[in-house]
C-alpha cells in the first residue's frame, strides 16, 4: 500500500495506482477529457493535470502512479490556472455552436467548460473545416475534433481495425481515416464504436430521422417500424427513465404516436433467423461441414463487413442467413404486404437499432421474383428514436405498455437475447437441440456458453447433444475477433459454430446506443436483456406461434426455396475494400536506419 | 570623451546566444516523419527574421514564399503554385546581395525539388502524408529496437540482472554492445533539447559489469525443426538465440576456431575484451545452440546439401573479405589488409611490428582499429593515410582521438599512388599525391590534386583498411541472388526463388554495424519460425519501474574516461573505464522516459513482445 495525501486527506491506496484513482477513491473526482479506462490513458488533454509538492511540473493523473508521500493538490491555483488555459485552448480551435449539435447537453467539453466557469476565450477561433461524405452512415466533423486520440485508440486497441489515425505533424496534427484514404474506400466496420467513446460531436450516425418523418408525413405510404431488442435496454438512458420503466411496450407507444402505421418487435424476427440459422447449422454441422472450419453467425453487419475486408477467405463460413433486420424487412414487403392488401413500393420499412453497420447493410437488395427496392428503407440508430421522442415533444413520463402490431407479434426469450454477446448462440442451441433430437432442452442449459472455459478475448464450450459433440465459441468486439480468427487458422482451436458480434458486450453495446461519456454500459443492459428472457413465457423460437404460422402461410419450411430467396443472403454480391495483403514474413528489414 | 567603446553585448544578444545554442540542440533532436513543407516554412520564417531589411528579394521575396507555402500548407494552392515558387526561390538566388538571401531561397528551392511529391499530396489531397516516426528517439533509431528506456530505468534501480533480460530480448549482444556498440539510439536522444544526449551505450555497459553472469530463458517446447546457419558472427549467432528460445534446433556452421566473427576477429581485444565477449555468446550457447567448427561453405558443404538436411538455411558470413586499392605494388610483402591483419591478431598470429614504420590506408572504424593494434604491435611509427580531412573520416570521433592521443600520425589529404618496393619485393614505402579539398558533392567535400609532386612516406608494412567484400560465388552458384558483392534478399531476410534460405547481417548489406546484424538477426528469426509454420513469441517477463515524476533539471552528461595512453598502448586489455555506481545512477536519472511522456504513451512506445 502506498501513503498519499491527496488535497489535504490522507489516503493509502494499492501500489501502482494512478493519481486519478487513487483521489476518486477518497471521493475526490479530478476532470478529465481524453482519458479513457484502459484504452485511451495517453495525457493528451492535460485537464487532468494535478501539482505534486515540492515538483515545478504539473503531471497528469490518468496516467501517472502515485509514489510514497507525494503531496498532491488537484484543484491548487496553479492547477486551476492551468486547466482553464488549457480548456480555453480547446475551445479556440472547437466549432462551439451548440445548440446545433448532435451531443448538445452531453458534451464533456460543454460540461468541463462550465464546470471551470470559461465565459470567454481569450484567443481567436481556428477551426479546419474537411470534406467529408455526407451519404456515409459515419459522420465526422474535423471542426468539432479536439485530437483526443480516443477514436484511434478505441479502433486500435478494442476493435483492431484501425480506421483512424494522426495524420499530419506539428502544429497541423489531425485525426482521420489512416492511410490517407477516404472513409467509404477505408475497411471501416461501421461499429461505430469511435461515436460512443467521443466526447464531443465530432462523430456521429448521419441522421435519417427526416427519411422517417417523409415517410410519415406522406399520405400514400404505409410505415411499418420494428425495435431490435438491444434498444429497449438502452433507450430509457436518454430520458432518465429506469431500466424497468422503458419497456418495449412504451416504445411500441411512443412510435404509434410518432405516427408510424405498424410496430413491430425485431424479437420476432430473431425467432425466425434462429429457425433459419439454427437449420442451416444442423444441416453443415451433420454435414461434417464444420469440422474444419466454423459456420459463423451473420446477423452482426459490422462483423461481416470486418470480415469481408480482412478475412475475404472466410466469407463462405457465414451462415448465408440474413439478419433479424433484412429478414423482418423481407417479411415486411411480402408477407405482410400481401396481408393489408399494399403493394411493396408503397411501404416504408422502418428499423430501429442498436447500430450504425445496419445504415449500411440494408443498402442489401431485396429481390422479389424481381427487383423490389430494399428489405429496409431506414435504418435509425437508437439515438436517433429518443431524438424522435423529443421531436414530438412526447413527454416520457405518460406512455404506456401496448402490444406490437398482428399478425407477428409474437416473441420469445430466445429472441430478446440476440441483443446481447452469447444470445444468439444459446438461442441457435437451444433450438437446434430441438431439431435434433425433437424434444426441448432445459431452456437454462446453454447458458454456459456466456461464462465457460475463456481463452483470450472470447469463450468457448462444448455441448453433446445426443451423441453428438457440439464445439462453441462466442466473441465480441473485432480485436478478440481478429485473435479468435487468426487462432482458427493457425489450427490452434477448432469450433463448430461461432458467434461473433463486432461491439464490445454484443449490440447492447451497440455504436447506435445512447452515450454516456465515460460509462461502459453494455454490461448492466445485457443483465436487463437477460432479465427478460428469464421471465418470458416463451423461451424457444421455435415456439414463437407467429414465426410458426408465416411457415405454415407462407415461407413452408426453413430452408425451402421461398425461405432462400427472401431469408438468406449472397454475402459476395457486395464489395467491402479489402485490406492490402501484408509483405510476407512477420518482420521487416528497416532499411539504411 | 572617449574616442571609442569596447563593445559589451546587451542583455537581449546574450540571451539570444543562449537561444541559438537551444535551438541548434533541439534540430539535433528533431525527429524523422515531420511533415516536409511545415519545417521548410519554420525554417524560412527564422531566415527571414536574420534578414538585414536593405535588399528586395531577401526582405520582400521570402515573406512571399512562405505565404505561398502557408498557402499549400492550408489547402488553398493550386499546382500552378509551384513554378511560381521556384521562379521566385531562384529569383532570389540569383540577385540576392548576400548569403543570407540566397541561402535562404536556396532551402526552400531545395525542398521544391526534394519533396515535390509530398507538395503534390498536400495541393492535390489537400492532406499531410507524413506521420510522427520516432515517438521514443532512441528506440526507433536501434536497429535491433532495444527497450532503451526500459532498461536505463531498470539500472537507475540497480536492476542490473533485469536489465540484461530486457535487453536480450532484442539483442543477445549486451555485453559486447555495451563496449562498442555505434550507438544510433543517442543521435536524437530528446535530452537533447535539455542538455545533451543520455550516455545510452555507457548505461548498458555498466548494466552488462555490475549484473554478473545473467542466465538465459528457458527455451519454448522443442518443434522438432532444425536450422542451419553458416557463419557465426553476431548476426548468426543471434538468429541462432531466438531460434533456440522459439524451440528449433540450430546448428551454426563457423569456418574459423572460435565463434564471433568480426567481434572476435576483427576488433581488437582493447576495444572489446575476449573475455567480455564469450560472456554474451556462453549465454547463447546455453540455450542449447549446436555449433560445427572448421567446415567452410562451398569447400567442405554445400548450400544445397544444407537445405536438403534442414528445415531452414540462414546465410550470415558477414563481409570478410578485403578490398583492393588497385595501386602498382600492391601484391608486395609487407602490404596486408586490415581484415587478415585483425585476424590474424585474434588468432594469436600477431606479427612483430617492432621498430617498424607503418602506414595504414582509409579512415573508417577498422583503419583505427589496425592503427591502434599496430602501436600495440610495438611499430615506432604509424601513420594513417587519408585522401580527405579528419573531418571526412567515417570513423568514431572518440576513435580518432584515441588512435592521436597513442601517437599515430595523421596524414590527411594524401591519395595512395603506388607501394615503393626493393629487390626482393618487400614494401619499403607508400608513395602518396597531395591533395586539396574542393568543391562539396552530394553533401560530401571532395577532393583533387594540388599538383604537388608526389610524396614518399617510408615504412615496410601497409595496411588496407578501404572497405571489405563478401565470398560471393558460391551462393551465386546455388541460386542465391548476389549484385554487387552483396546478397539481395526480400525485406523479409528471405528469396522468393528459395523458400527456406534466409540471408542476413553484412552480407546483405554490406560492411555495417553489429546493432544492425542484430537487427536483422531478430527480423529473419521471426520469419523463419513462421516459416517453419509456428508464431512463437520472444519477450523479456521483466517488469519496467513507473517513470519518475520528478521535474528534468539540466544536468551535465557522464562520459566514458579511458586509462592513460601511455599505459594502455603497452597491453592489449580494455581501454575503456566503466562509470561509478553514482555515476550510473546520475545518468540514468537523466533519461526522459519517452516511452511514457509524449507520443510514446499513445503510440508506438513500448513493445513488450515480438
Amino acid at each position: 500500500m502506498v501513503k498519499l495525501m491527496i488535497d489535504q486527506k490522507a489516503i493509502e491506496v494499492p501500489e501502482g495506482s494512478t493519481i486519478m484513482e487513487a483521489a476518486e477513491n477518497a471521493g475526490i473526482p479530478i476532470p478529465r477529457l481524453c482519458f479513457l479506462k484502459d484504452i485511451n490513458e495517453i495525457g493528451a488533454c492535460r485537464v487532468c493535470v494535478v501539482e505534486i509538492e515540492g515538483r515545478e511540473k504539473l503531471v497528469t493523473s490518468c496516467n501517472n502512479e502515485v509514489e510514497d508521500g507525494m503531496i498532491i493538490y488537484t484543484n491548487s491555483p496553479k492547477v486551476r490556472r492551468n486547466r482553464k488555459k488549457t480548456v480555453e485552448m480547446i475551445l479556440s480551435q472547437h466549432n462551439s455552436n451548440c445548440v446545433t449539435c448532435a451531443r448538445n447537453r452531453n458534451c464533456s467539453l460543454q460540461t468541463i467548460t462550465r464546470d471551470l466557469n470559461i465565459l470567454e476565450v481569450p484567443y481567436g477561433k481556428e477551426l479546419m473545416p474537411l470534406p467529408w461524405n455526407k451519404d456515409f452512415p459515419l459522420i465526422r466533423d474535423n471542426d468539432k475534433c479536439i485530437k483526443c486520440m480516443r477514436c484511434i485508440s478505441v479502433c486500435d486497441k478494442v476493435q483492431g481495425v484501425s480506421v483512424w489515425d494522426v495524420e499530419g505533424t506539428g502544429s497541423r496534427t489531425g485525426v482521420y481515416v489512416s492511410g490517407n484514404r477516404k472513409i467509404e474506400e477505408s475497411d471501416c466496420a461501421l461499429c461505430g464504436q469511435c461515436i460512443t467513446h467521443c466526447p464531443v460531436g465530432a462523430l456521429r450516425e448521419r441522421d435519417d430521422t427526416e427519411k422517417a418523418w417523409w415517410a410519415i408525413e406522406n399520405r400514400k405510404k404505409v410505415t411499418v417500424v420494428q425495435v431490435a431488442p438491444a434498444v429497449r435496454a438502452a433507450w430509457g438512458e436518454a430520458f432518465g427513465l429506469s431500466r424497468e420503466e422503458a419497456t418495449m411496450g412504451k416504445i411500441a407507444d411512443a412510435l404509434k404516436k410518432i405516427g408510424f402505421d405498424y410496430v413491430f418487435d425485431t424479437v420476432f424476427s430473431a425467432d425466425l433467423t434462429i429457425m433459419e440459422e439454427g437449420s442451416e447449422f444442423v444441416e453443415r454441422f451433420q454435414k461434417g461441414d464444420t469440422r474444419q472450419m466454423p459456420m459463423f453467425t451473420s446477423c452482426c453487419p459490422g462483423w461481416v463487413r470486418f470480415v469481408k475486408s480482412q478475412y475475404p477467405h472466410l466469407v463462405s463460413r457465414l451462415s448465408t442467413a440474413k439478419s433479424p433486420q433484412q429478414m423482418f424487412g423481407a417479411v415486411m414487403k411480402t408477407y405482410f404486404a400481401k396481408k393489408i392488401g399494399v403493394a411493396p413500393e408503397d411501404m416504408v420499412t422502418v428499423s430501429v437499432m442498436p447500430c450504425v453497420a445496419k445504415k449500411g447493410e440494408r443498402n442489401m437488395e431485396l429481390f422479389y421474383e424481381e427487383y423490389a427496392g430494399h428489405d429496409v428503407d431506414v435504418v435509425l440508430t437508437t439515438r436517433e428514436l429518443t431524438r424522435m421522442i423529443r421531436m414530438a415533444h412526447i413527454d416520457p413520463g405518460t406512455l404506456k405498455d401496448i402490444p406490437c402490431d398482428d399478425p407477428m407479434a409474437d416473441g420469445t426469450g430466445a429472441g430478446v437475447i440476440f441483443g446481447a454477446t452469447g444470445g444468439v448462440m444459446e438461442a441457435a442451441l437451444r433450438s437446434a437441440y430441438y431439431l435434433i433430437t425433437g424434444e426441448n432442452p432445459d431452456a437454462d442449459a446453454f447458458c454456459g456458453v456466456r461464462s465457460t472455459r475463456e481463452q483470450p478475448g472470447w469463450k468457448e464450450a462444448e455441448y453433446h447433444i445426443r451423441d453428438l459433440t457440439v464445439r462453441t465459441a462466442v466473441v465480441n468486439g473485432l480485436g478478440n475477433t481478429r485473435k479468435l480468427l487468426d487462432a482458427l487458422e493457425r489450427g490452434e482451436v477448432r469450433y463448430d459454430f461461432v458467434e461473433v458480434m463486432a461491439c464490445p458486450g454484443g449490440c447492447v453495446g451497440g455504436g447506435g446506443q445512447p452515450i454516456r461519456d465515460g460509462c461502459e454500459l453494455a454490461a448492466e443492459r445485457d443483465r436487463s436483456l437477460r432479465a427478460l428472457d428469464e421471465t418470458a413465457p416463451v423461451r424457444f423460437s421455435h415456439e414463437n406461434k407467429d414465426v410458426q404460422r408465416l411457415y405454415d402461410e407462407f415461407m413452408e419450411k426453413p430452408l425451402s426455396h421461398r425461405a432462400h430467396m427472401l431469408l438468406h443472403t449472397d454475402h459476395m454480391a457486395w464489395e467491402m475494400p479489402v485490406q492490402q495483403a501484408n509483405i510476407k514474413g512477420r518482420l521487416t528489414c528497416q532499411d539504411n536506419r | 570623451m572617449s574616442r571609442l567603446e569596447i563593445p559589451m553585448p546587451n542583455r537581449a544578444q546574450v540571451v539570444v546566444e543562449q537561444l541559438y545554442k537551444d535551438l541548434e540542440r533541439r534540430i539535433e533532436a528533431s525527429p524523422s516523419g515531420l511533415c516536409p513543407i511545415d519545417m521548410s516554412k519554420a525554417f524560412l520564417e527564422l531566415c527571414h527574421a536574420q534578414t538585414c531589411g536593405k535588399c528586395v528579394p531577401c526582405r520582400v521575396g521570402l515573406r512571399q514564399l512562405k505565404n505561398m507555402i502557408s498557402d499549400v500548407l492550408n489547402g488553398r494552392a493550386s499546382m500552378e503554385i509551384l513554378d511560381e515558387m521556384k521562379e521566385t526561390a531562384l529569383s532570389i538566388m540569383e540577385s540576392a546581395d548576400c548569403a543570407i538571401g540566397y541561402e535562404a531561397a536556396n532551402m526552400v528551392y531545395k525542398g521544391l525539388i526534394g519533396f515535390h511529391d509530398e507538395y503534390v499530396a498536400h495541393i492535390e489531397l489537400g492532406r499531410c502524408n507524413c506521420n510522427y516516426q520516432q515517438p521514443v528517439p532512441c528506440v526507433s533509431l536501434c536497429p535491433a529496437g532495444v527497450d532503451i528506456p526500459g532498461y536505463i530505468a531498470l539500472v537507475r534501480e540497480g536492476r542490473y540482472k533485469d536489465a540484461i533480460r530486457l535487453i536480450r530480448k532484442d539483442n543477445p549482444f549486451p555485453t559486447t554492445c555495451g563496449f562498442i556498440c555505434e550507438h544510433p539510439c543517442e543521435a536524437r536522444c530528446r535530452r537533447n533539447m535539455v542538455d545533451d544526449a543520455v550516455n545510452i551505450r555507457g548505461l548498458k555497459r555498466m548494466a552488462a559489469d555490475l549484473a554478473g553472469k545473467v542466465e538465459p530463458p528457458a527455451c519454448q517446447p522443442s518443434t522438432g525443426k532444425r536450422v542451419a546457419i553458416v557463419g557465426g558472427g553476431p548476426g548468426g549467432l543471434s538468429t541462432a538465440y531466438y531460434l533456440q528460445l522459439m524451440g528449433h534446433q540450430v546448428v551454426v556452421y563457423e569456418m574459423l576456431p572460435r565463434l564471433g566473427g568480426m567481434l572476435r576477429y576483427g576488433i581488437p581485444n582493447y576495444r572489446l575484451p575476449k573475455d567480455r565477449l564469450d560472456d554474451d555468446i556462453n549465454a547463447i550457447l546455453e540455450t542449447g545452440v549446436q555449433v560445427k567448427y572448421g567446415l567452410r561453405i562451398g569447400i567442405d558443404i554445400t548450400i544445397n546439401e544444407l537445405r536438403e538436411q534442414y528445415d531452414a538455411v540462414l546465410i550470415t558470413i558477414g563481409a570478410s573479405t578485403d578490398k583492393k586499392l588497385g595501386v602498382e605494388g600492391e601484391d608486395a610483402d609487407g602490404v596486408i589488409s586490415a581484415v587478415q591483419f585483425l585476424r590474424d591478431v585474434g588468432k594469436g598470429n600477431a606479427v612483430d611490428l617492432k621498430g617498424q614504420e607503418v602506414c595504414v590506408v582509409g579512415g573508417g572504424n577498422v583503419s583505427m582499429d589496425a592503427v591502434r593494434t599496430a602501436v600495440r604491435l610495438g611499430a615506432k611509427k604509424v601513420t594513417i593515410v587519408y585522401r580527405r580531412r579528419v573531418a571526412d573520416m567515417t570513423a568514431l570521433r572518440d576513435e580518432i582521438d584515441g588512435a592521436v592521443a597513442e601517437g599515430v600520425e595523421v596524414a590527411t589529404l594524401r591519395a595512395p599512388v603506388r607501394i615503393e618496393t626493393d629487390n626482393d619485393y618487400s614494401a619499403r614505402g607508400l608513395w602518396v599525391r597531395p591533395q586539396m579539398i574542393s568543391s562539396i558533392k552530394n553533401g560530401r567535400a571532395s577532393v583533387k590534386d594540388t599538383g604537388e609532386a608526389d610524396l614518399l612516406i617510408p615504412c615496410t608494412t601497409v595496411i588496407v583498411a578501404i572497405g571489405q567484400d563478401i565470398e560471393s560465388q558460391h551462393f551465386a552458384d546455388a541460386g542465391v541472388p548476389v549484385s554487387r558483392g552483396v546478397i539481395q534478399t526480400g525485406r523479409h531476410g528471405g528469396f522468393d526463388l528459395l523458400p527456406g534460405v534466409f540471408a542476413g547481417g553484412d552480407c546483405a548489406t554490406g560492411p555495417a554495424t553489429v546493432i544492425r546484424a542484430i537487427g536483422a538477426a531478430k527480423v529473419i528469426a521471426a520469419n523463419i519460425d513462421e516459416y517453419l509454420g509456428f508464431h512463437h513469441v520472444i519477450q523479456s517477463g521483466v517488469d519496467v519501474p513507473s517513470p519518475d515524476l520528478s521535474d528534468r533539471n539540466p544536468c551535465g552528461r557522464v562520459n566514458m574516461t579511458e586509462r592513460e595512453a601511455c599505459q594502455r598502448v603497452c597491453d592489449f586489455d580494455g581501454v575503456e573505464l566503466p562509470m561509478s555506481e553514482a555515476e550510473c545512477k546520475q545518468e540514468a536519472s537523466r533519461c526522459l522516459r519517452c516511452d511514457h511522456f509524449g507520443y510514446g504513451i499513445f503510440k508506438g512506445g513500448r513493445n513488450t513482445v515480438w
